[in-house]
């Protein structure tokens, strides 16, 4: 680019369209936003779904969101939220031109974005064992008996679960996509492509890793805390 | 790069515990019978966890691009037409006919 005489000399990794490194920044970061909006509405309508049919048959969901593990999901949502802090470690390195403290941040976030996946694979695995996945073997017979007070029907149980496999399935594949992500950020900072100077892309997968967190937070109360009291 | 921010990592770290915290208590708080209560402290706990993630881990607290916020904010709009626009018609419906004969 040198030789083009109306050409000045740009900062590393610096974009000639930008005036500086902040504001290409914040433009990168933009349509990352821009992007995790059109998300919030893509999780939105799932969440509505929830809402609406959580409204019609509380008493059912109350009972079946007993049945799901809560300790798993307690310890589930601690591994996210450790998740969260490596990968705003791994870009404050990346910002100090540390780069192997970056790569190793960035691979313990894929080690805890695994173990969060293992045991939402373990949940699901348990579901299947117990019948509650909706379909032909649908069964919520042990639901039903072990909370008679409740006076609960099978039908509105298998549309809780539905959404409960709809809306895990779709954050899950949310998880697998960041591994991915974050999987080639550390490869990619390793291979030292990004630096002190250039690092848009690790701040913007970040940003992805934190949404996908932020729906877990919402997700954890609303399937598995719907009622939680002792029985009379 | 002067204007770029690196913020210390206490604020991270505070910001960890803070959201391990509320875990704890949102997991715990479920089990104490406060009727209806119940559902409105696990809600406003997830929406306190939410917004120490967005302002903290996702520096929307620290940037200077109004534009960004102005993104977020338009996004949480939306998203509170949708649920609130349509809950109030799935709550309400019958409601016409109920005090009739």
């Amino acid at each position: 680019m040198a030789d083009t005489p109306l050409m000045t000399e740009h900062e590393e990794g610096l974009q000639h369209q930008f005036a500086d490194m902040q504001q290409q920044l914040n433009a990168t970061s933009l349509g990352m936003w821009l992007f995790l909006a059109t998300e919030i509405m893509f999780f939105g309508g799932m969440f509505l779904a929830y809402l609406v049919y959580r409204y019609w048959y509380y008493p059912e969901f109350a009972a079946a969101s007993r049945s799901i593990d809560i300790y798993l999901g307690t310890i589930n949502t601690a591994v996210l939220i450790c998740s969260s802090l490596t990968v705003v470690l791994s870009i404050q390195a990346i910002k100090l031109g540390k780069r192997k403290l970056c790569v190793m941040m960035l691979l313990v976030t894929i080690l805890f974005g695994l173990a969060f996946l293992g045991i939402k694979g373990k949940e699901w695995y348990d579901k299947f064992e117990e019948h509650h996945v909706p379909g032909t073997s649908f069964n919520a017979k042990d639901i039903i008996e072990k909370y008679p007070q409740l006076h609960v029907e099978p039908a509105p149980m298998q549309i809780f679960f539905s959404l409960y496999f709809a809306m895990t399935g779709l954050h899950a594949l949310h998880m697998v996509i960041g591994v991915g992500i974050m999987s080639y950020l550390a490869f990619y900072t390793w291979r030292g492509h990004y630096t002190q100077q250039y690092h848009n892309p690790v701040e913007i997968g970040g940003l992805y890793w934190h949404f996908v967190d932020i729906v877990w937070i919402y997700l954890f109360p609303l399937l598995y805390l719907i009622d939680r009291k002792p029985l009379r | 790069m002067s204007s770029e921010h690196v913020i210390s990592s206490k604020i991270y770290w505070g910001i960890w515990a803070a959201l391990i915290c509320l875990t704890v208590i949102t997991a715990s708080v479920a089990f104490i019978d406060l009727g209806p209560l119940n559902t409105v402290v696990a809600l406003v706990i997830a929406t306190l966890k939410a917004l120490l993630v967005v302002l903290f881990f996702m520096h929307v607290k620290y940037t200077s691009e109004k534009l960004t916020k102005t993104v977020i904010i338009a996004a949480m709009f939306w998203l509170v037409l949708l649920l609130l626009l349509s809950l109030a018609d799935y709550s309400t419906r019958g409601m016409i006919h109920a005090g009739m004969p």
